[in-house]
């Protein structure tokens, strides 16, 4: 592929600049669920269920419809949005504060269900957008503004595991952690995400790509410190690989 | 019940079938008591007519699939009973404020907390100036036996696709559970329900711009904008849509306000009440927002007073009020707990007062 052909921009992207921070992976995976949507040819009947959060003008980032769910409720939004179309392709866009605490009922009934929807998981281990809150995958000793002494175990308990909870449901099609910190990941992330969209094509069940990402702004980093930092971290804490894959060889 | 015929049926499941006749094929529910009957209706009844039923795993989860399948521009429901409302009211919010297009029904029970599932009104707050956050009306009903929650249930379709606004059916366990001779209208035909596709999530099909359907706008003086248009439509209801029931008011002393169950017990008591002498009428308020305000005050003119009776403690008798602005006397009298008035005691009350 030609270079200009490769990096030009995908149309599934609108035309509206991002507003996050430099160094956050909200951008990079934008793209790579664009490219995605372009590669299936599903622009047209895609739709965008945007959570509360950084990332709540998701919808305007992306050229397809779109709303916004009420924070942790996106895969509820989404579950009623495929049962009445059932041949649109619904995903939602969700922060682990979104998805791993208040939405954690959402999330996990709709994937028990096998709902034929699908999730991006943006783990970050904080409340970005409201100034840096301890999250549920917050790590143990990690400062926050809600944790300043660090988690303690013993107080705010453990950093919760999403795809270890969610492997054991049966309508899980497709799951897997990954993280967007160097261009291997970033082609692997895409292979996952295009896998996930597959689950729901094919009427297979659920898909979730929990991404492991940056906020430089909260944690107090720099993007390039961010990066080492979520290496060093938070790999450690949240193994990355596919955790359930009932999709097979996907090109 | 293809024909128009009148069948008995129970009040939930009356309600069920009217749905299913306005055209609704989406239900998302979770069952509490006294209206299960209705979610286990519609579980049978739409994959017959193939439509969607879910139990969901909370009422807080119907709510917003309701939210998601609303903004798709179909017609879908949810039913429930007190606590139940109470948990849904975050997708309340947020679909007022998406202005979507959606009927609930809330069978109400006695309150506050778990209370018990025993009839009740005491949910009129709630329904009528929000449970949710934010400024925001939904259209509430509450009809007074099956044939009119049949009647309203359709209505209530029609309204919410013509206004784009989540409609309220609030009736009570009394109702609910009862069994009436009942007849249906036909069945509607799905092609010809209202057209959606100009703000529906429906897909652009690559041959139009994005749909976005939001409740939000971060910038104060849009979300006022946003808020200012509402309220006009808003306006506009209160214009065109109000509903309600004069019974035996030409010549009323004693004009005895009440809605739903209450509303049918009242006219009993004024039945009695006239054959020992005394003028009472009955204004039954069918739609509970928008209130009929301007039509119940014209009774300041000739009557001498106003007796509202609620199964509560006294929630639409604010309402009396307003419309009766300090003209009349307005007196009270209610039940709670899900403890119904029995026409004797409150043609007592209405004797003390007379």
């Amino acid at each position: 592929m030609a270079y200009a052909e490769r990096f030009k921009a995908p149309t599934s992207l609108s035309e509206k600049e991002f507003t996050y921070c430099p160094g956050c992976s909200h951008g990079i995976v934008h793209r790579l669920i664009a490219e995605v949507i372009d590669e299936l040819e599903i622009q047209g009947k895609t739709i965008m269920v945007a959570p509360v959060g950084c990332s709540v003008f998701a919808y305007e980032f992306f050229d397809v419809d779109g709303t916004v769910a009420a924070h942790g409720r996106a895969p509820a939004v989404a579950t009623g949005i495929k049962r009445a179309s059932p041949d649109n392709v619904v995903f939602t866009y969700q922060g682990d504060g979104d998805l791993a605490a208040i939405g954690t009922a959402e999330i996990i009934h709709a994937a028990n269900r096998g709902e034929r929807i699908t999730t991006i998981f943006i783990n970050n281990a904080i409340y970005g957008m409201t100034g840096g809150q301890m999250a549920p995958t917050t790590l143990l000793g990690m400062k926050t503004t809600t944790s300043p002494y660090g988690r303690r175990e013993n107080i705010e308990g453990y950093p919760i595991h999403v795809s270890e909870v969610l492997k054991e449901l049966s309508g899980v099609a497709f799951l897997a952690r990954t993280k967007v910190t160097t261009p291997q990941d970033v082609i692997k992330t895409k292979k996952y995400i295009k896998k996930a969209f597959y689950a729901q094509l094919n009427n297979i069940g659920f898909g979730l790509v929990e991404v492991l990402s940056t906020c430089p702004t909260n944690w107090g980093l720099t993007p390039i410190e961010s990066m080492k930092w979520l290496e060093d971290n938070m790999v450690k804490e949240f193994p990355l690989g596919v955790y359930v894959d009932k999709v097979g060889d996907v090109r | 019940m293809e024909k128009a015929e009148k069948v008995m049926v129970k009040g939930t499941e009356a309600i069920g079938e009217a749905a299913v006749r306005a055209g609704c094929r989406l239900y998302f529910g979770y069952p509490i008591t006294p209206q299960s009957e209705l979610t286990e209706y519609m579980a049978r009844r739409l994959p017959e007519v193939n439509g969607t039923f879910l139990q969901a795993e909370s009422e807080v989860a119907v709510s917003n699939m309701i939210y998601g399948a609303a903004s798709t521009g179909k017609r879908v429901m949810t039913s429930t009973s007190s606590p139940g409302f109470s948990l849904m009211q975050e997708g309340v919010s947020y679909i007022a404020g998406a202005e979507l297009p959606c009927v609930f029904v809330n069978v109400v029970r006695g309150g506050p907390g778990l209370g018990d599932i025993q009839p009740a009104q005491s949910d009129y707050f709630q329904a009528t100036k929000g449970g949710g956050h934010g400024d925001y009306k939904l259209i509430v009903y509450g009809p007074e036996s099956l044939q009119e929650a049949v009647e309203l249930t359709i209505r209530a379709f029609d309204v919410a696709d013509k206004y784009r606004i989540p409609v309220l059916l609030l009736t009570d366990g009394l109702l609910g559970q009862m069994m009436e001779p009942v007849k249906f209208p036909g069945f509607k035909n799905l092609n010809t329900l209202p057209d959606h596709s100009d703000w529906a999530l429906t897909g652009t099909k690559m041959q139009r711009e994005p749909h976005r359907v939001t409740s939000f706008d971060l910038d104060p003086v849009k979300l006022e904008k946003m808020n200012i248009q509402r309220h006009e439509k808003y306006k506009t209801i209160v214009k065109e849509e109000k509903l309600f029931e004069e019974y035996k008011l030409n010549d009323a002393e004693v004009v005895l306000v009440a809605y739903g169950t209450m509303g049918r017990i009242v006219k009993s008591v004024v039945d009695t009440a006239r054959e020992k002498g005394v003028k009472a009428g009955v204004f039954r308020p069918i739609s509970l927002w928008p209130f009929p305000y301007e039509e119940l005050g014209r009774y300041t003119e000739n009557a001498k007073l106003f007796f509202t009776v609620e199964m509560s403690f006294g929630q639409m008798v604010e309402d009396v009020r307003l419309a009766v602005n300090g003209k009349k006397p307005v007196e009270f009298y209610g039940r709670t707990g899900g403890v119904v008035p029995t026409p004797g005691e409150v043609l007592a009350k209405l004797m003390e007062l007379v």
